[in-house]
């Protein structure tokens, strides 16, 4: 068993490695360039592409050229950066092509700071660019995982072909752990039906987004859209901790959910019925896995670095059912633990409406 | 016998293109984007480079130049072309990538894309149709267009003080060291026509041996834009236009180089490779043992950066992920930062971590003054507070906390250099604590210090270290 | 003209309904051999046409045509 003490940041490339991409186009931005400096690294060693692209820009659409050949690629960056990817991801998603494409949030809006935030959740979940598109969203809260989920969106990208996202915290990307370093295995899916490649047997097909006519642009939203509804119900990732018989379901995801992870058995000591669930796909968002816990819960606490994004679609999901509270901390103020409890005692002791 | 006619490298019928006449370009009459697609797929065929040919289609007038070629199509965004040309030719450069772009594509919105690709030296060949108006959304003023012509957005005429001069792309690349080959040719006459023939061809060849970047440049006649009739407008782009473009060789190389100087190298995936290599990432802390730890470790150590301070956590994160403990390392980045202090946070726990964020150690190391007046308050009763009394005057609440005052750096110096304070440190921990056996943490270090000359001096300031809190305890 | 073996005298041919009557053709041909169409044609073109003899074969009016199938040009 390979294991290695190392940043969230290079895990992913790890990830990336082991999940067979085989190029990788980036720019540096703070705290996400390990992820371009590991690559820059490991990609040339196996053979593979790194490009350190003119721009952000360039980045996602020298991701398009490859994706477009059937061929596993990415890029990453940070907030200011990923704003800049959007236009090359609604090609992507238009396209249908099946790429991964890492978000280390940092604090905004605009320039902002490089600490850590998780204020890009409607960038993200929401489409970010322009039209009717979806990203698979997947939100790592340790370094194993910023590991095993890019393996992971490498597999859904080629699946629904469609771009994947990794959206981390500044912190999961830049502290370490011990990684499991997984097994690179032979690739599944064919894309020959689909992909240009530059060979005879691909000739036929076609990379683009554009289509002219209004009914069959239709048919092509549509067709996505049945596409997103499988994977509404099919991905659906997310973590339970203590939620049973909690009166207090606090919905957290990334750094922050290890943080209220840390909380929840010192205020059960404290006599305050705590419990954690914690989207691991953000979207699709675990909407049947908290409207489950409403005969149970009496309150439930949406916590992120925001000003409350995530907490819309944990409403969504209550649907009014039980008081839905948020907490947040933005800029790059990280809660600490003693400071959700109090948050925990307000909303149990003063039931107060959020 | 000889026979022009519509090459085979065109599809028979258009069946892309929406609408009636299915066998007709969707061109405007009279337009030069024709004239080039022509040459090309007739290039393409004879050179026999159909099938890897992979066409790259811009925003513009030509963003269907996928309904005509008989061979791999993308569409891109407006300017990205070159960067998507890049994405497949790395991908595959046995393939021939063609970039194909108007002035508004390739000189406005994608000169980055443009000057970038052509100074990697991608070996792509580009085609940049310079008609100086935009063409498909109404006449607008293109980078390229010239002084006092009119378009919808410079009703008057382009004028310098407004809108600046028109942009010469072929003389610009041509300043850039990687390019092979830069033409500039046109199709307002038979003679031009020929001469851009004769480009394309050379331009695809030079791709094809490997040579590199090739970039043709093409002054076409839009008459819809420029409101003329097409003969007109051939005329103009004859007279007016080749006196701001001059027509040439701007730029090549091709004959001072070998076949396959700008190949460049991708393998495809290959699972077994991929783990051979990753074995090699695996970490070099020797053998794990799952040892006994009384307590769990909620470190923070904090002094000036340069003093190893992150280096210590990496240490003692090592020495517990040997231990088989679950293990966390996070260094303090952005407003975390205090006082100019580097600071790093360790957990070191036999169950699973929750928030890497230590906000109130029971180890805290400090290395400077600030960090003591910062962090003395936040550690928790009883807890541990080591002190490097060669740099820090203060002393903490040695009634609430264990406090270990070690010179460190003074020993450190002693032992051989002061780098090695944090080593030190790292023995009065190890000490203090009884969070780990000393054998075991020397074994440890000796693996993960990777320059093999300086373990002996830490393994000294390790002991040292050690020693000064069991003898002085 | 499908049994191009009996052509012996080199003629250009025009797909009038594929022909824009940009007029391009007619400005190049060294030998003035082509011309436009009073008629028009199913996309309101008058396309060109030609006139039927003294063809040289050279293909300039080809390459000068923008339409990929518009003009064929033999020279046996």
């Amino acid at each position: 068993m390979a294991r290695q003490f190392m940043k969230g940041n290079d895990a992913i490339i790890v990830g990336a490695l082991a999940a067979g991409c085989r190029a990788y186009y980036g720019y540096p931005i703070t705290p996400a360039s390990e992820i371009a400096q590991a690559a820059a690294r490991h990609f040339p060693a196996l053979g593979g592409v790194f490009i350190q692209a003119e721009s952000e820009v360039s980045a996602i659409n020298m991701v398009y050229g490859t994706a477009g050949m059937g061929i596993r690629t990415m890029t990453a960056s940070s907030s200011p950066g990923f704003s800049l990817k959007q236009e090359g991801l609604s090609y992507c998603a238009g396209a249908e092509l099946p790429c991964v494409v890492v978000n280390i949030d940092r604090g905004g809006p605009g320039l902002g700071n490089i600490a850590p935030e998780q204020a890009d959740y409607f960038q993200v979940t929401k489409g970010g660019g322009h039209g009717n598109y979806r990203l698979i969203s997947l939100a790592p809260n340790g370094a194993q995982e910023m590991c095993d989920l890019t393996v992971h969106a490498f597999e859904l990208a080629d699946k629904y072909r469609n771009p994947a996202c990794i959206m981390a915290d500044g912190i999961t990307g830049q502290m370490m752990e011990v990684v499991e370093i997984p097994e690179a295995d032979e690739l599944k899916h064919d894309h020959s039906d689909w992909c240009v490649d530059g060979t005879p047997g691909t000739r036929k097909n076609l990379i683009s987004s554009i289509v002219l006519d209004p009914e069959e642009l239709e048919q092509h939203n549509l067709h996505m859209d049945r596409k997103y509804k499988e994977i509404e119900a099919n991905e659906v990732l997310f973590e339970k901790y203590k939620t049973e018989d909690a009166d207090l379901v606090v919905v957290a995801y990334g750094v922050v959910s290890r943080i209220v992870y840390s909380t929840v058995d010192a205020a059960r000591e404290a006599g305050m019925k705590v419990g954690l669930l914690r989207p691991i796909t953000i979207w699709p968002f675990p909407t049947e896995a908290i409207r489950s816990l409403i005969p149970t819960a009496k309150h439930f606490l949406a916590v992120e670095l925001s000003t409350g994004q995530m907490v819309e679609d944990v409403r969504l999901a209550v649907e009014g059912h039980r008081p839905v509270h948020f907490y947040g901390r933005c800029g790059g103020v990280v809660p600490s633990g003693m400071e959700l409890e109090e948050q925990y005692r307000n909303i149990l002791e003063g039931g107060t409406e959020s | 016998m000889k026979v022009f006619e519509k090459s085979k490298a065109f599809y028979e019928v258009f069946e892309r293109k929406t609408g009636p006449a299915q066998e007709a370009s969707h061109y405007c009459p009279g337009c030069g984007h024709g004239n080039v697609h022509k040459m090309i797929a007739e290039a393409m065929e004879e050179m026999g480079l159909t099938e890897k040919t992979v066409f790259v289609s811009p925003v513009g007038c030509s963003v269907f130049g996928y309904y005509y070629f008989d061979c791999g199509n993308f569409q891109a965004a407006h300017g990205r072309a070159p960067a998507v040309a890049t994405g497949v030719k790395r991908a595959n450069p046995e393939s021939i990538v063609i970039s194909y772009q108007g002035d508004g594509d390739l000189a406005a919105i994608g000169t980055a894309e443009t000057i970038h690709a052509a100074n990697r030296g991608e070996n792509i060949t580009v085609f940049f149709i310079n008609n100086a108006i935009y063409g498909m959304t109404g006449g607008q003023m293109a980078p390229t267009t010239m002084i006092g012509q009119r378009s919808t957005t410079t009703p008057l005429g382009r004028h310098t003080l407004e809108h600046g001069n028109p942009v010469r792309m072929a003389e610009m690349l041509a300043t850039l060291p990687a390019p092979t080959y830069i033409e500039r040719v046109a199709v307002g006459n038979s003679k031009q026509i020929m001469k851009t023939r004769k480009a394309i061809r050379k331009a695809l060849k030079i791709q094809s041996e490997g040579k590199g970047y090739s970039f043709v440049e093409i002054l076409s006649a839009c008459p819809t834009g420029w409101k003329m009739d097409a003969p007109s407008a051939r005329d103009w782009l004859v007279e007016e236009m080749t006196k701001i473009f001059p027509l040439g060789v701007y730029k090549d190389e091709s004959d001072n180089m070998d076949d396959g100087a700008w190949d460049r190298i991708s393998e495809e995936y290959q699972p077994e490779k991929v783990n051979v290599y990753l074995d090699q990432l695996k970490s070099q802390v020797g053998d794990s043992v799952d040892v006994e730890m009384p307590y769990d470790l909620q470190c923070k150590f904090a002094g000036f950066g340069g003093q190893g301070i992150l280096t210590l956590g990496l240490f003692l994160s090592q020495i517990g992920m040997r231990g088989q403990k679950e293990v966390s390392w996070f260094p303090a980045y952005g407003p975390e930062m205090r006082g100019g202090t580097a600071n790093c946070s360790v957990n070191i726990s036999r169950k699973r971590i929750g928030t890497p964020l230590v906000d109130h150690p029971n180890v805290l190391v400090v290395m400077n003054q600030p960090s003591l007046d910062a962090f003395e308050s936040d550690v928790v009763d009883g807890g541990t507070i080591i002190v490097d009394t060669t740099v820090v005057e203060g002393t903490p609440d040695r009634d609430r906390l264990n406090a270990v005052m070690i010179p460190a750096s003074q020993i450190a110096d002693e032992v051989g250099t002061p780098k090695v304070a944090n080593v030190v440190i790292l023995g009065a921990l190890v000490a203090a604590t009884d969070c780990f056996e000393k054998e075991f943490v020397l074994e440890t270090l000796r693996n993960v210090i990777k320059k093999k000359s300086l373990v002996d001096m830490n393994m000294d300031a390790f002991c040292r270290g050690y020693d000064f809190v069991k003898n002085e305890g | 003209m499908s049994d191009q073996t009996a052509v012996e005298a080199p003629f250009m041919e025009v797909n009038g309904e594929l022909c824009k009557g940009c007029q391009l053709c007619l400005a190049v041909c060294p030998k003035s051999v082509i011309a436009i169409s009073e008629k028009l044609n199913s996309a309101s073109y008058h396309p060109a046409f030609y006139t039927g003899s003294d063809c040289t074969g050279c293909g300039l009016c080809f390459y000068a045509c923008p339409e990929p199938g518009a003009i064929r040009v033999v020279k046996p």
